[in-house]
């Protein structure tokens, strides 16, 4: 039975538990509803989640855990010998899987699998026919896998279907059981949405947790590869293919902090200025259309923008500075990423602070003109320091964002690790260079491809410390305004 | 107490504020209507009146507050010193500089207690370097019955303070410009009693100084602290006179009702 066909099922139980609860309910104090505890909706509610929730847990759990348990068995059927040299058991188990695969659809399509398993070389054919592409005929002893794979498998479905419908009629029936005037199903329907709640904001947490993990995991096996100290304070950056390159994250990190640092000088200025204009001097009728045709910037790919720079902004500043005043012919440089990121960092900046320098409590604007302030001396002297928290927020926001940038920075600056101070210089960033270590064919055990999480890493602690220091300027400055 | 108030002197027949006809629309609503009053240096005036009679809006007019809020529009000539106020050649932000405000809440900005005082003088220049800033403060803050509390700790935030030194501090921070009107607008009604008395006792002594005009909600406050009384009933001035008069013996007929609490 397949899982849409289960989940079916269970969910017409879980319909008929609502209704039966609900009747039954109203039937325990003869139609009289004020005897209830809570209005009928309510018990069939509860009883309908008694009926669904335990048996759904159960399906998602035992999918989890089931390619564990039966890989596990498969494995132990495979014959080391055949395990070619240099390569990991997990090679072959992915060969068993994709037989496995095979079968499972050459069999809904109905044709007779039986002979095919004792002929591999005509399994080949078919496979390859139905669009499985195998490389070599499938051995015996992965053969043997696969079947105890499939058995395995076949049995543990039967299992699971078994277990969820017995689980979904005993949730059912307890449900039922406890219909009682006196059962206070609202208060238990509370306590459901609760541990919901509960249950999405664990399911954001765990995986952060879990991609921190994996990051932290892959990195060590790269500094078990590659000595820690040569990756964070060599000043090269010159991976080769095949092994023996340097990988100093030094000259990607300058790269970062430079062009991220060009972007916010046009970004906090631009935005800051812009939000202010929108919150203190605008009509709520240009308000009402500029606010949004700013944030439009947002809503462009960044793929756009690296067009824009690659083709406009680049070959301008070419043209116009660089080749002028003798600091270079490269139409790729970290002012034209700088630039174009600025600009599309624009709307985070300044849509956060108008939002921020609105929420200034008004007595204090009145206080302050009350005193003779203009209102530019007002914004200066008191919206902006009481808004400050918020602003800061919204800077390092934007920080972030320009931090973890990488399309512009590919088109605009170039793919050339390079420490310089030149603004004109091609030069990249971390991020570029984790995608052109991980494209292309190259093996996932090298040092070359295993610094990408190094480097990923060294980027997640880069903004996770910006974040830190938002929120210490948040903490610090909270309390000035009620 | 009551009684004593009776016999106080109105010190000088100087008028400071005039208003001939003020008129003032939100919009299409008419909440000032025709309004005629003169406040008198050195005085204390108090408006009193229900809520939404109009008495914040007029004393908001004074100082050209109501310029902030863009659908509203002042009619009708209000001079200062004999200067029409609303003269386009009169900027608004010197006008506010002459004439002080002090809010319903206490609105002390985010900044520590010095700067909170010393915000006015600095943006008018008013002191030439920082022993003068200092004192200015000092006998700001000594006006404003604050010093004694707060001199060791000027560095504090002023949002730090109780509610009722907060509401002291404005007034400190409104004086510090040394305006020719203070204009407050039911400064007590955040305050327990004791804050409360000692705001009413400081506006006692600014009435040497300075001419103050107070809204307020409790009647006994417009008794006890003011010398005239006006008061307002939906938008228009009823009755205008010495206070003990409007207490005792009240012309109109609604003036006497509110005081009496049949109507408000």
């Amino acid at each position: 039975m397949s899982i849409g066909l289960l989940s079916l099922i269970i969910l017409v139980l879980t319909l008929v538990g609502y209704v039966v609860g609900k009747s039954r309910a109203i039937a325990s104090v003869a139609g009289d509803i004020r005897k209830l505890h809570s209005l009928p909706p309510f018990y069939g509610r509860i009883t309908a989640l008694l009926t669904a929730v335990p048996a759904f847990l159960l399906i998602i759990g035992w999918l989890l855990a089931e390619p564990l348990v039966l890989e596990n068995r498969a494995l132990a059927l495979i014959d080391p010998a055949e395990i070619p040299q240099g390569q990991s058991a997990d090679l072959v188990m992915s060969d068993v899987r994709r037989v496995a695969a095979g079968l499972d659809l050459l069999e809904t399509r109905g044709e007779a699998i039986a002979p095919l398993i004792a002929a591999p070389d005509q399994l080949k054919q078919a496979m390859n026919a139905a669009g499985i592409v195998l490389q070599t005929e499938p051995t015996p002893s992965t053969l043997a896998a696969t079947a105890a794979l499939r058995s395995a498998k076949a049995t543990s479905r039967l299992a699971m279907v078994v277990a969820a419908i017995a689980l979904t009629l005993g949730g059912l029936a307890w449900g039922l059981s406890r219909i009682k005037p006196e059962f206070r199903a609202r208060n238990a329907t509370e306590g459901f949405a609760m541990w919901l709640l509960i249950g999405c904001s664990l399911i954001a947490v765990l995986t952060t947790v879990g991609i921190v993990a994996s990051l932290l995991v892959e990195s060590l096996h790269f500094f078990r590869l590659y000595p820690i100290t040569e990756f964070l304070f060599s000043t090269q950056w010159a991976p080769k293919f095949g092994g023996g390159g340097t990988l100093g994250i030094v000259p990607l990190l300058w790269g970062t902090l430079y062009v991220s640092a060009i972007a916010l000088l046009v970004a906090v200025p631009i935005g800051l200025l812009s939000a202010i204009y929108l919150a203190e001097y605008a009509s709520r009728a240009t308000r009402s259309w500029v606010k949004p045709a700013i944030e439009v910037l947002a809503g462009i790919p960044t793929i756009v923008y690296g067009l824009f720079a690659l083709i406009t902004v680049g070959p301008l500043l070419r043209d116009y500075f660089a080749q002028p005043l003798g600091l270079g012919n490269s139409s790729s440089s970290v002012l034209t990423a700088g630039l174009v990121m600025g600009i599309m960092v624009i709307p985070f900046v300044s849509s956060l602070s108008d939002d921020i320098i609105n929420a200034v409590p008004q007595s204090l604007r009145d206080g302050s003109l009350g005193l003779g302030a203009t209102p530019s001396e007002t914004i200066r002297q008191v919206v902006l320091p009481a808004a400050l928290p918020g602003i800061v927020g919204a800077v390092l926001l934007a920080a972030s964002r320009a931090i973890g940038e990488t399309m512009i920075v590919v088109m605009g600056a170039g793919a050339a690790a390079r420490l310089s101070l030149n603004p004109f210089d091609a030069m990249t960033t971390v991020t570029v260079k984790i995608v052109s270590q991980l494209t292309g064919d190259t093996e996932f055990a090298s040092p070359e491809t295993l610094v990408a999480f190094a480097l990923g890493l060294t980027l997640f602690v880069l903004t996770l410390c910006l974040n830190i220091l938002a929120l210490m300027i948040v903490r610090k400055y909270r309390e000035q305004y009620e | 107490m009551k009684d004593q108030r009776l016999e106080s002197r109105v010190d000088t027949q100087t008028i400071k504020i005039q208003a001939r006809g003020a008129q003032v629309y939100y919009g299409t609503n008419h909440a000032i209507k025709d309004v005629d009053v003169d406040i008198l240096d050195k005085t204390v005036t108090a408006f009193i009146g229900p809520s939404g009679c109009g008495k914040s809006t007029f004393l908001r007019c004074l100082n050209r507050m109501n310029d902030t809020i863009a659908s509203c529009r002042v009619e009708g000539k209000i001079t200062l010193d004999d200067e029409d106020i609303y003269d386009p050649r009169v900027d608004p932000v010197q006008l506010r500089a002459r004439i002080g405000m002090v809010f319903q809440k206490p609105n002390p900005f985010p900044k520590s207690i010095y700067d909170n005082v010393a915000y006015g003088p600095k943006i008018h220049g008013l002191t030439r370097n920082k022993a003068e800033l200092d004192a200015i403060v000092e006998s700001c803050l000594r006006k404003a019955a604050l010093w004694n509390e707060v001199k060791d700790r000027l560095a504090a935030p002023g949002t730090g303070l109780s509610g009722g030194q907060q509401q002291r501090l404005c007034i400190a921070r409104a004086i510090a410009t040394s305006p020719e009107v203070l204009l407050m607008d039911e400064p007590c009604s955040a305050l327990d009693p004791i804050a409360t008395a000692q705001v009413e006792e400081l506006i006692d002594e600014l009435r040497s100084q300075f001419s103050v005009v107070i809204v307020t909600h409790s009647m006994q406050q417009a008794a006890r602290v003011s010398q005239r009384t006006a008061f307002f009933h939906l938008g228009n001035l009823v009755e205008y006179g010495e206070t003990g008069q409007i207490f005792t013996n009240p012309i109109d007929p609604r003036t006497e009702s509110y005081i009496s609490g049949r109507i408000g």
